[in-house]
């Protein structure tokens, strides 16, 4: 089934969740991507690997122009998202931000109770009644795997749990609220290696539903979790393809020497 | 060639610091002896340092305690709660100037809480960035004028523009309406209670205004970047990520203003119209305890009026010290309730 898919390749497929095209990035005068061309498919996980400063979080950040946060930054080029294009000025930020979530490399539980962690994100764009929020919490949680841990205690503040668990609370956060798109930035890379294989778990079950671009820095994890992966060098986008084949038999010799550690 | 063979553990020395001769080893104790010595008495010295704070302390307390003495004694408690105060006749009531302070420092804090709120956010979350450091400094500058000058400033320009303008037009649309109408009603002066409210806001502004920016400042940009990412608009992310964090920050920066707003002598004695009366409307001048104090310290004689003014300074003292145990205790509230359902 993959092995026809080769994004490489076929600039457009039918399933395309997210099309790059030509997007360059700019903070301030230093070009952070260059002219990036590539397809992120709907219902799979894509994963970024490069060494630091390769401009992989970057791209992913401007997915959902969290970019825009911060004066000098800019983007040129075009996201294409449900044929419409994210870096248009006329886009609403908000609304893009609803649909496309985001997990960041540190677990970032905002200051109130697990419940309101993940009923906070759900209250801005839905108004539910209490029973249809107890509900939805309910769900998030569990399609995040941390139901089980937290269900006694979801008054308590969600700063009380551990770096696992708040991570896994985080994604619940982002899910919640039903995005079309879940953005990782690293999201295993605080984690000790037991939660880190409970988060890969729920990438499994994630991609049932959402498309996934993850960023890792740990290759046996792009290996194991993603369908595609895209392998980035100082802002360019040096090979992009099937993990399976990108893995075994890289087309390109940079990416051999990355990926067998040979890299430098 | 490397390094370890030119560093100063390489080859031979290396061999003689494990080797130490007596004479080392008595060089290695006196140096541990001169050491002991040189940590006890540093310290010793910061110890009496903090120990000479809380000597201070107690010693002002003793006088204003013993200066007050003679008034409590001949009116009691009531020196609190009794309005007259003449030291023509030896009569001393308190309660004008307790008045006069504690609802100038709640007309300050009313105008200076949202206006310092609406600084800090602007300059934390929406100010271009070529504009923040100019308008911080200007915060920061404006909180480095003398108190005398906010007074004189108040006084020969904000108070007859104030009587000019602005309160015929409070009494025109403010002065009819039920209960707080009252305020607003009287000859407009320019001077009085309303006004040293608003220039002590003036002056409390920067203050509490930049330990906001302050605090805004330190809230993790992912904690703020986690809720923008789902969706929020500016003004949610400060409603329910950047206040809930530095909620202890935003209370002790208002409390540091209404500390200084209780104390502040100089430009509301200026402003406030000295006149020891408890006034229905806001226009009426005033007197606060230390508009007060400063008025007529120089011309007080014996005969208890020098006692009743060190009794409104013990009075003012400790309005301020429950205003701190108050913020403390508000604080602590705070932190244990951090997280609970809301």
């Amino acid at each position: 089934m993959n092995a026809v898919l080769q994004p490489y390749e076929t600039p457009v497929t039918p399933t395309s969740k997210i099309s790059v095209r030509n997007l360059n990035f700019f903070y301030g005068s230093f070009q952070g991507l260059k002219n990036i061309n590539l397809e992120i498919l709907e219902r799979r996980v894509t994963a970024f690997i490069g060494p630091s400063g390769c401009g992989k979080s970057t791209l992913l950040r401007t997915l959902n122009r969290m970019y825009d946060l911060y004066p000098g930054q800019r983007a040129e080029g075009e996201i294409i998202m449900n044929g419409k294009n994210v870096l248009d000025k006329s886009q609403d930020l908000n609304l893009l931000r609803a649909k496309v979530g985001m997990v960041f490399q540190k677990p970032t539980p905002f200051p109130m109770s697990i419940y309101d962690n993940i009923a906070f994100g759900v209250k801005l764009y839905e108004s539910l009644s209490k029973a249809e929020m107890d509900e939805r919490v309910e769900w998030a949680l569990n399609k995040a795997a941390i139901w089980g841990e937290v269900k006694d205690k979801l008054k308590q503040s969600g700063l009380s749990l551990s770096g696992g668990q708040q991570q896994r609370l985080c994604i619940a956060r982002a899910v919640a609220v039903k995005p079309e798109v879940v953005l990782l930035d690293e999201p295993t890379s605080a984690l000790d290696p037991i939660s880190t294989a409970k988060v890969e778990e729920l990438l499994h079950e994630l991609k049932q539903d959402y498309t996934i671009a993850i960023v890792t820095h740990n290759m046996q994890q792009a290996a194991r979790v993603s369908d595609f992966t895209a392998y980035m060098y100082l802002g360019d986008l040096v090979e992009y393809g099937v993990t399976d084949e990108l893995f075994i038999k890289p087309k390109k010799k940079e990416t051999e020497d990355y990926i067998t550690g040979r890299f430098g | 060639m490397s390094l370890t063979e030119t560093g100063p553990m390489a080859g031979n020395t290396r061999k003689e610091t494990y080797v130490s001769t007596e004479e080392q080893q008595r060089q290695i104790a006196a140096r541990l002896v001169r050491q002991r010595i040189q940590d006890v008495a540093f310290r010793k010295t910061t110890l009496s340092f903090a120990l000479f704070v809380l000597l201070l302390l107690g010693a002002i307390i003793t006088s204003l305690v013993l200066g007050a003495y003679p008034v409590f004694e001949k009116f009691g408690f009531g020196f609190l709660t009794s309005r007259e105060w003449n030291p023509v006749t030896n009569t001393f009531g308190a309660a004008n100037a307790i008045y006069g302070t504690v609802v100038t420092s709640f007309i300050a804090l009313l105008i200076a809480f949202p206006v310092s709120f609406g600084i800090a956010i602007f300059l934390t979350e929406l100010c271009p960035i070529w504009l923040k450091r100019p308008l911080g400094t200007a915060v920061e500058l404006l909180a480095a004028i003398p108190s005398i000058i906010y007074g004189m400033w108040g006084l020969f320009v904000f108070a007859p523009l104030f009587a000019q303008y602005v309160q015929p037009f409070l009494t025109k649309y403010a002065g009819d309406i039920p209960l707080i109408g009252q305020l607003f009603q009287g000859a407009p002066m320019g001077i009085g209670m309303l006004s040293a409210g608003i220039i002590l806001a003036v002056m409390v502004i920067p203050f509490i205004a930049s330990v906001m920016r302050d605090v805004f400042e330190i809230v993790p940009p992912v904690l703020k970047e986690s809720a923008y990412g789902l969706g929020a608009t500016t003004w949610e992310v400060v409603r329910n990520i950047v206040l809930p964090y530095t909620k202890a920050g935003v209370v002790g920066g208002t409390m540091l203003g209404l500390g200084r707003a209780l104390g502040e002598t100089m430009a509301v004695t200026f402003v406030i119209g000295n006149t020891p009366k408890i006034a229905a409307s806001l226009f009426e001048p005033g007197a606060s305890i230390a508009s007060t104090i400063a008025n007529e310290f120089a011309e007080a004689g014996d005969g208890g009026h020098i006692s009743a003014l060190i009794a409104i300074g013990l009075v003012l003292f400790i309005i301020t010290f429950v205003v701190l145990s108050l913020a403390k205790l508000m604080l602590l509230q705070l932190s244990k309730g951090e997280g609970s359902r809301t």
